[in-house]
C-alpha cells in the first residue's frame, strides 16, 4: 500500500493527530460533568446558629446530655454545682462524639480515650485542639428556664 | 509509552496470542455488512447504561418515602444530575429498539444457523434481560405512572395458569404494589440484572470473537461457488467503524437529552385515582393492546391467560429459533421462518402505533 510509502507520512500523521485530538476532546467532554455530578452540591440545610436543649430542670448536676445542633451533635454539661456549659460534641482528633464523664466531670472522647476539661481544652490523649465552646444562655421564667445553646 | 506497557505486561503474560489474533482477524465485507454494527451499538448502549447507572446510585434512595425526591435532587440539586438521569432514560430506550433492530437483522441474515445456535440463544436470552431493567427500571422514580403501569404489568402476571398468583406476590415482594415492591425491583435492576447481564454478555461476546462474523447465505453461496469475498482487518479498520457508530449513537443521546428531557410527573400514591391513558412503556405497549383487544372469554378460556400464553409461546419459539429452522444451514432458509419474521414485525410496528393512537 502507497499509505506507508515516504510522500504520504506527513498525511498519515496528521491525520491520526486529528483522530487523537477527537477521542481525547470526546473523553473531556465526557468526564468534566461526571467529574462536577459526583462531586455532592452544597447542603441544603442552612447554618444553626442557636438552639432549645430544652429545661433547666431536665439536666441534674454532674450530667451531660448529646443534643442536635444543626447537622453536628453539641454536648451540654451541668456541672456539680449547677453551672451549664456547651461545646461542640465533635471530638477535635477525628471527629468521634465525646461525652461527659461524671465520675472524674470530664469530657472523654471513647474512640482514642482523650479527655478535656469543662473549659473544652485538651487533659489527655491525642486530640489536637481544644473543643470549640458554645454559649448557653437561660431564658423564661425562673426554674422554669429553657436552656438555649447558641454558637459564640 | 504505550509501547512500553505493553512490552511490560506482554513479558509477564504472554499476549503474543492476543496480538496475533487482533492482527490476524478479519470481519467480510458485503452489501449487507452494515448490519454487523447493530450489535456494536447495543453494546456500547450497554456501557451507558452501566456508567450512568452507577453515577445514579451516588444518589438514589430506593424507599417509597425518598425515591421520588432523591430523583428529583439528582435533576434539580446535583450538577449535571439532570443529564445523568436523561441520558440514562434515553439510553435505556434506545437500547431496546437497537436490540430488536440487531435481533431482527440477524434473525432475516440467518446468522442463527449453525454453528452459531449459542450466540443466538444467549443474544434472545440478554433481549429478555433488558426488557427486564426496562420494567424494574421505569418504577424506580416512584412516580405515578409507572407506579400504576408497575401495577398492571405484574397484574397480568397473574394471568399465569397455576403459578400465576405466586409470580406476582413474588414480583411485588407482597400482595400490592408497595415501597416492598420499590426495594425488590431495585435489588432486581442494580444487582440480580447486571449479574445474569455480565455472564451471558461474556458468552455471547466469546462465542462471537471464537467463531467470526456470520455472512448471510446468499454471500455463503457465493463463497462456495469460488467467489473471494473482500475482508476488511478487524483492528484498526472495523473498531474504528464501529466507533464511529457509537459516535452517532452518542449524538442522538445527547440531543434526545437535551431537548426531549424525561419528565419526572408527580410522586406515586396509591390511593390517588389512576389518571387517564395509563400506558406502558413503548416496547410492551404492542403487548399491552394485544391483551387489551382480547375478549375477556375465548373457547372457555379467560382471555388475558390466552394472551399471556401466546406471548410465552412466542417467546419461546423465538429463543429455539436456530432448531426450527434446521435447513438454513444448508443453504436452504425456510420461507415460513422468513414470512413469520416479516409478520412479526408487521404485528409489533403496527400494533406499537394502535397502542399510541388508542391511549
Amino acid at each position: 500500500m502507497s499509505s506507508h510509502d515516504a510522500p504520504n507520512q506527513p498525511r498519515r500523521t496528521f491525520l491520526d493527530t486529528l483522530l487523537g485530538l477527537g477521542f481525547t476532546s470526546t473523553f473531556i467532554s465526557v468526564l468534566y460533568p461526571v467529574w462536577r455530578y459526583v462531586i455532592p452540591p452544597a447542603s441544603a440545610e442552612p447554618a444553626t446558629d442557636s438552639v432549645i436543649a430544652g429545661k433547666v430542670t431536665e439536666f441534674k448536676p454532674n450530667s451531660g446530655a448529646v443534643l442536635k445542633f444543626g447537622t453536628k451533635p453539641a454536648l451540654l454539661v451541668r456541672t456539680s454545682d449547677g453551672q451549664f456549659k456547651a461545646f461542640s460534641a465533635v471530638c477535635t482528633h477525628l471527629d468521634c462524639t465525646v461525652q461527659y464523664k461524671s465520675d472524674t466531670s470530664q469530657i472523654w472522647c471513647p474512640c482514642h480515650n482523650g479527655f478535656y476539661d469543662l473549659s473544652g481544652a485538651v487533659v489527655s490523649g491525642p486530640p489536637p485542639r481544644p473543643l470549640e465552646n458554645f454559649q448557653v444562655n437561660l431564658r423564661g421564667e425562673p426554674g422554669q428556664e429553657d436552656v438555649v445553646i447558641s454558637r459564640t | 509509552m504505550t509501547q512500553q506497557v505493553f512490552a511490560w505486561l506482554d513479558e509477564r503474560l504472554d499476549l503474543s496470542g492476543l496480538r496475533a489474533f487482533v492482527a490476524e482477524k478479519t470481519v467480510p465485507k458485503h452489501r449487507h455488512s452494515v448490519w454487523y454494527y447493530m450489535g456494536g451499538i447495543t453494546l456500547f448502549l450497554v456501557g451507558v447504561q452501566v456508567a450512568t447507572g452507577i453515577l445514579l446510585l451516588l444518589y438514589y434512595r430506593p424507599s417509597a418515602g425518598e425515591a421520588y425526591e432523591s430523583v428529583q435532587f439528582i435533576v434539580s440539586q446535583v450538577q449535571f444530575g439532570w443529564l445523568i438521569r436523561n441520558v440514562h432514560a434515553w439510553s435505556a430506550n434506545l437500547l431496546i429498539l437497537m436490540a430488536f433492530v440487531h435481533l431482527f437483522s440477524t434473525f432475516f441474515l440467518r446468522a442463527y444457523r449453525k454453528p452459531r445456535e449459542l450466540t443466538w440463544v444467549s443474544g434472545v436470552l440478554l433481549l429478555f434481560i433488558m426488557l427486564g431493567f426496562g420494567f424494574s427500571g421505569y418504577l424506580l422514580p416512584w412516580n405515578e405512572l409507572a407506579f400504576f403501569a408497575t401495577k398492571v404489568g405484574t397484574g397480568s402476571a397473574g394471568a399465569v395458569p397455576v403459578v400465576g398468583d405466586f409470580i406476582v406476590r413474588f414480583l411485588r415482594g407482597g400482595d400490592d404494589v408497595t415501597g416492598a415492591t420499590l426495594t425488590r425491583f431495585y435489588g432486581i435492576h442494580v444487582a440480580i440484572l447486571p449479574a445474569i447481564t455480565t455472564v451471558l454478555l461474556g458468552a455471547h461476546l466469546l462465542f462471537i470473537q471464537r467463531q467470526g462474523m456470520s455472512v448471510p447465505p446468499s454471500v455463503e453461496k457465493r463463497e462456495k461457488a469460488g467467489e473471494i469475498i473482500p475482508q476488511e482487518p478487524f483492528f484498526p479498520n472495523y473498531v474504528l467503524h464501529d466507533v464511529m457508530w457509537w459516535y452517532v449513537a452518542l449524538a442522538v443521546l445527547a440531543a434526545l437529552s437535551l431537548f426531549l428531557p424525561w419528565e419526572l410527573g408527580t410522586k406515586a400514591d396509591a390511593f390517588a385515582s389512576v389518571p387517564a391513558g395509563i400506558r406502558p412503556e413503548w416496547y410492551f405497549l404492542a403487548m399491552f393492546q394485544t391483551l387489551k383487544l382480547i375478549p375477556s372469554h375465548v373457547m372457555g378460556l379467560e382471555g388475558e391467560m390466552l394472551g399471556v400464553l401466546g406471548f410465552s409461546a412466542a417467546a419461546g419459539l423465538l429463543l429455539v429459533m436456530p432448531f426450527l429452522d434446521r435447513h438454513a444451514a444448508d443453504g436452504r432458509p425456510s420461507k415460513a421462518i422468513t414470512a413469520a419474521g416479516i409478520l412479526a414485525v408487521i404485528y409489533l410496528v403496527v400494533f406499537t402505533i394502535y397502542g399510541y393512537l388508542a391511549a
